[in-house]
């Protein structure tokens, strides 16, 4: 039976999860019993922002969007007037550039000191060229969701590629429930993490290459397929993941050494690992 | 007694092979306990082509690059490669039936086997017991779960409202699974 379930998961994902997702009964009560849902295309993937609090309007989200589209013209690689691309080619020495990007690539130089070269936002490319996308996209997030928490939005969530803020309860008396994505299928999950004011950062090999290489060897890294990290920030779950998966074996016990910070692996022999502080949070 | 013999040798050999292969994908987890594991044939064939030397090769990350588990194919037994070494030294037709053998310890801990013979031929391998704690992947993490489950667990019956996972870019959305659940969400 849960064969056939899987089977029918796997041939028409979207209508069986419809039918898990949606309530069975239309709720009766008129007014918008939750806050704003919205799905949009941002830094080269999709947001999904997901507010269950009632009475936070729509301009709210607006204005994430807003800001999220601010610091992607500022640090995207890919558009040619950005800081970051402008910086790059010689264009803009980096003490004349914003205080926002000079801030941000501050955090990088920071993070290449305290994880011993591992995570390089100078060096990682083939190009050598300058790339901060590893921190930017979780702190951008955060950034945005700040706007949420100025609102008054106690209970929402925002998952930007993979990488989710899960904060307080989709409803009352009950976490979020995070699916990490199966490494070998995209219509399936390995596991459930059950969370509550955490955010969640996955890395693997198995989506848009990321070209995470050990900085010493320059070879991709073995033994992981993905790490996940869960902690109280995006931006540090986020390049604790990036780092974790290019340290291979070794990096979910580096990210239990930050507190409040731990990791769920999937080796390439198909196993789960955790550290201790995921035990609690496994669905 | 040269079979008796040759029995024992087998054993202490697949409890080896299993040892240092159970964390292939053939591995299977029962009822998702921490310490029930099975181990097939076709999980140790590959080891015991080796000689020796395997166990410490096997053992080393380095040579823990097996093939990827994308298709686990948990009752592909190939029982032929693991009986060699118990009938090759002997050369006597093993009787029918099922044995369990003694507990080898090992550095990681008691390891114990249970073998089918039909046919004169092993036609199964059962690990009745595994170091508790696996040592390597208690080395990644601190703690060791089960495998990932071999049937990935379908979003519809695990009550997802997210899923995290590599980034994907925007075209990959369409297909992913938080497709699905935002679409689900909006009605």
């Amino acid at each position: 039976m849960a064969e056939q379930a899987a089977a029918a998961a796997r041939t028409s994902p979207t209508a069986s999860i419809a039918a898990a997702v949606t309530p069975a009964v239309t709720p009766a009560v008129t007014p918008a019993v939750r806050g704003p849902h919205r799905v949009a295309p941002i830094m080269g993937t999709v947001i999904s922002i997901d507010v269950r609090d009632p009475g936070i309007p729509e301009s709210v989200v607006d204005a994430m969007l807003a800001r999220l589209e601010e610091i992607e013209a500022r640090f995207s690689t890919y558009r040619s007037g950005s800081e970051i691309s402008r910086i790059a080619r010689g264009e803009l020495a980096e003490a004349d550039a914003s205080a926002e990007v000079r801030f941000v690539l501050g955090m990088c130089d920071d993070l290449h000191r305290t994880t011993d070269g591992w995570f390089d936002a100078r060096g990682h490319r083939a190009d050598g060229r300058l790339d901060p996308s590893g921190l930017v996209k979780g702190w951008a997030v955060e950034e945005a969701a700040l706007l949420l928490d100025e609102a008054g939005a106690r209970n929402y969530s925002c998952n930007c590629g993979g990488d989710v803020i899960a904060r307080g309860e989709p409803e009352p008396g009950r976490p979020w429930r995070v699916g990490i994505r199966h490494p070998d299928r995209a219509d399936a999950v390995a596991r459930v993490l059950a969370v509550r004011d955490l955010a969640v950062a996955t890395s693997g090999a198995y989506e848009r290459g990321e070209h995470i290489r050990d900085p010493r060897t320059g070879k991709a890294p073995t033994g992981l397929l993905s790490v996940t990290v869960v902690g109280p920030s995006l931006t540090w779950a986020d390049v604790y993941a990036t780092t974790a998966f290019a340290m291979g074996e070794a990096g979910p016990a580096w990210v239990a050494t930050h507190p409040g910070y731990g990791a769920l692996a999937i080796t390439t022999d198909q196993r789960l690992a955790w550290t201790p502080l995921v035990e609690p949070l496994l669905a | 007694m040269p079979k008796r013999g040759a029995i024992a040798l087998a054993f202490t050999t697949l409890a080896l092979v299993l040892l240092f292969a159970f964390k292939t994908p053939d591995v299977t987890p029962i009822a998702a306990g921490r310490n029930t594991a099975l181990v097939h044939p076709a999980a140790s064939s590959a080891a015991t082509s080796g000689s020796a030397a395997a166990p410490l090769s096997a053992a080393s990350p380095a040579a823990n690059a097996t093939p990827r588990a994308g298709a686990p194919t948990p009752r592909a037994a190939t029982p032929t490669a693991t009986a060699a070494p118990a009938t090759g030294s002997g050369g006597t037709a093993l009787a029918n039936g099922t044995v369990a053998g003694p507990v080898v310890q090992t550095r990681f801990g008691p390891v114990q086997v249970q073998v089918t013979i039909a046919g004169g031929k092993i036609s199964d391998v059962t690990a009745l017991q595994l170091p508790s704690d696996r040592q390597r992947s208690a080395e990644i993490s601190g703690i060791v779960g089960p495998m990932l489950q071999s049937e990935a667990l379908a979003a519809q019956s695990a009550q997802i409202d997210l899923i995290s996972g590599a980034t994907y870019t925007s075209d990959a959305y369409a297909q992913s699974l938080q497709s699905a659940l935002d679409q689900a969400a909006h009605g």
